[in-house]
């Protein structure tokens, strides 16, 4: 009878014990997908004023038409990547592709001074900012989640109920990476 | 990010407790004054009294007060499209639980503060010749500045002991002053009575009630100068861009404007302090901000990363001490959080008339007048209760349909 006892105890114990480490991993997982939809919301901004964007340049920028067709090019190329690191791979290609469209403004005076066009640069360098603003907390929850399914014991837990590790948002950009000299 | 809060917390707990014993010994001590018989513990009451009833009041409408003596008026996103998206991106990147109502005074000084004793409700008002003189990183590390003091929990802070604060110097001024005009009625009664021990008693009250304030005052004005850098350094982690408030900062110091609507009490809740005269020597002790000169040179000595322990490596270097600026657990985040390169957009210099022009523009908008570019090149401004449905242009006669 006291056998049968314990072992009740012990197996309520375990199934404890499971039932709150599957909730943990839930909740790191979840926290993650709301981490990525903050980044996505303003991703998908980005594709929204792109097409504005070019609209306006066009009659302006005769001679950059490579820059607009690459654009064009990795706009598509990241609306339709799957996974986190295809979709950072072609954002990246579109960050440079606006960073050099934006480099080249600087030879046409009339369209710096186009008030909607100023109003787009002004929507697309917030959009970005929010972007690497919200990649950092993003980066942040996917390695607490994958910490909690890699270590010891909720892994067993984490592999029996097929949780996957989740991928870091990582920049290409090598720029971003650099830190700028300070001069004095 | 936590830790930071908790233990700015703390410190704040200790302040804010040796304010109250010293409110406390003030009524003791002016209560005994009066009335020798259990008068302490009447002084007790009254002076907590005082402080209850302001506390209350600051608690659940000071927002209100405050936006409201500073003539801050909340704006839409059309009003300024660049301040809302700046002031997005601070709530992203600080993990804001809510946007900060934005706030637009009519002033052609530029400053800037942060209200809101919780993050869920606070605010966030900027004048209109701040909005006019800054370019966009600037803007950022203003409002990043204004936001951290938002997350690290200054304003609760701020709020209540600085209420403590003015029922101290209250208190002490109408005991002073009541001293000086009826006062001497009562200790003339009870000097017959009592007489030596009555009259040291006095003494003492008189002492405390000149020294008090001035003693809270230099507490909390050095507590306010550190709680400052601690709001610089997490603009700093914020933006990723030292530079942006560094000549942000310079500029509202270069301004000769006059924030007409900065008083002695809402003065500390500004970036940079509204009533300082130009040019005076801010090393002092009766500063409730640290000199600009000496944020912006910390600020520029950042190099390496934009973590507090970059801010706080900088902080030592110009400072030339080992002073602790930033709690441990602040520092003990050794992770390298990169700077950004600087913006490629490029930066209209600041003339003169077009400054003006600007912030004569924001005002305008922010009192809902419309604008119409007539194709003369005349930028006609209508208010708000003009109430024709045309309109001839000034200069060239052309005629608008409102």
């Amino acid at each position: 009878m006291t056998g049968l006892i314990i072992l009740l105890v012990v197996v309520a114990v375990f199934v404890l014990f499971v039932i709150s480490m599957y909730n943990s991993l839930i909740q790191l997982r979840n926290r993650v997908k709301n981490a990525w939809s903050q980044i996505d919301v303003q991703l998908k901004r980005r594709h929204d004023l792109i097409p504005n964007l070019l609209e306006t340049v066009k009659g302006y920028m005769k001679h950059e038409r490579e820059i607009m067709e690459n654009i064009t090019k990795y706009r598509s190329q990241a609306m339709d990547a799957g996974t986190v690191g295809e979709k950072a791979q072609a954002e990246g290609l579109l960050s440079g592709a606006l960073g050099q469209l934006r480099v080249q403004v600087e030879n046409y005076p009339d369209l710096k001074a186009n008030q909607n066009f100023l109003a787009l640069q002004e929507e697309l360098t917030s959009t970005e900012n929010k972007i690497s603003f919200a990649r950092q907390s993003y980066n942040d929850e996917v390695l607490s989640y994958n910490n909690k399914i890699q270590m010891f014991p909720s892994n067993i837990i984490a592999g029996m109920f097929k949780f996957l590790q989740e991928e870091f948002f990582q920049v290409e950009d090598a720029k971003e990476r650099e830190v700028p000299k300070v001069s004095f | 990010m936590w830790e930071l809060i908790e233990a700015n917390r703390r410190k704040s707990l200790i302040l804010f407790f040796s304010l109250g014993l010293t409110l406390l010994l003030l009524g003791y001590f002016f209560g005994s004054a009066y009335y020798p018989d259990g008068g302490g513990f009447i002084g007790i009451f009254f002076a907590f009294l005082i402080w209850g009833i302001l506390s209350l009041i600051s608690y659940f409408s000071g927002s209100k007060i405050l936006l409201a003596v500073s003539g801050a008026k909340e704006v839409t996103r059309d009003v300024h499209p660049q301040l809302f998206n700046v002031v997005e991106e601070m709530k992203i990147s600080a993990g804001l639980p809510a946007l900060p109502k934005i706030y637009i005074i009519n002033e052609a000084a530029p400053n800037a503060f942060a209200t809101g004793i919780k993050p869920e409700n606070s605010a966030v008002a900027v004048t209109a010749g701040l909005l006019a003189r800054l370019n966009r990183d600037e803007l950022q590390g203003v409002v990043a500045h204004e936001v951290s003091h938002i997350v690290n929990r200054d304003v609760m802070f701020m709020t209540f002991s600085g209420i403590m604060l003015g029922s101290i110097v209250l208190i002490s001024e109408v005991f002073l002053r009541s001293l000086w005009f009826g006062g001497g009625r009562y200790s003339s009664k009870s000097s017959k009575s009592s007489g030596q021990g009555q009259m040291i008693i006095m003494i003492v009250a008189i002492v405390f009630a000149i020294l008090a304030p001035i003693l809270a005052q230099l507490l909390y004005f050095a507590i306010s100068r550190k709680r400052e850098y601690l709001a610089d350094a997490s603009a700093v982690r914020y933006t990723r861009y030292p530079e942006g408030l560094a000549s942000a900062l310079e500029k509202i110091s270069d301004s000769s404007i006059d924030l007409k609507t900065a008083n002695k009490v809402t003065a500390p809740m500004y970036i940079v302090n509204p009533l300082k005269p130009k040019g005076q020597k801010l090393t002092n002790l009766s500063s409730t901000h640290p000199p600009i000169s000496e944020r912006v040179r910390i600020l520029r000595s950042i190099s390496g990363g934009a973590n507090y322990i970059d801010y706080q490596n900088a902080f030592n270097k110009v400072k030339k001490g080992e002073v602790s600026l930033i709690p441990s657990s602040g520092l003990a985040d050794q992770t390298s959080v990169g700077l950004k390169e600087a913006a490629v957009i490029p930066v209209a210099l600041g003339l003169d008339k077009q400054t003006k022009r600007d912030t004569g523009d924001i005002m305008m908008k922010v009192n809902n007048y419309s604008f119409i570019n007539c194709s003369c090149g005349l930028k006609i401004k209508i208010p708000p209760d003009y109430k024709k449905t045309e309109l001839f242009c000034p200069r060239c006669g052309t005629k608008h349909i409102l």
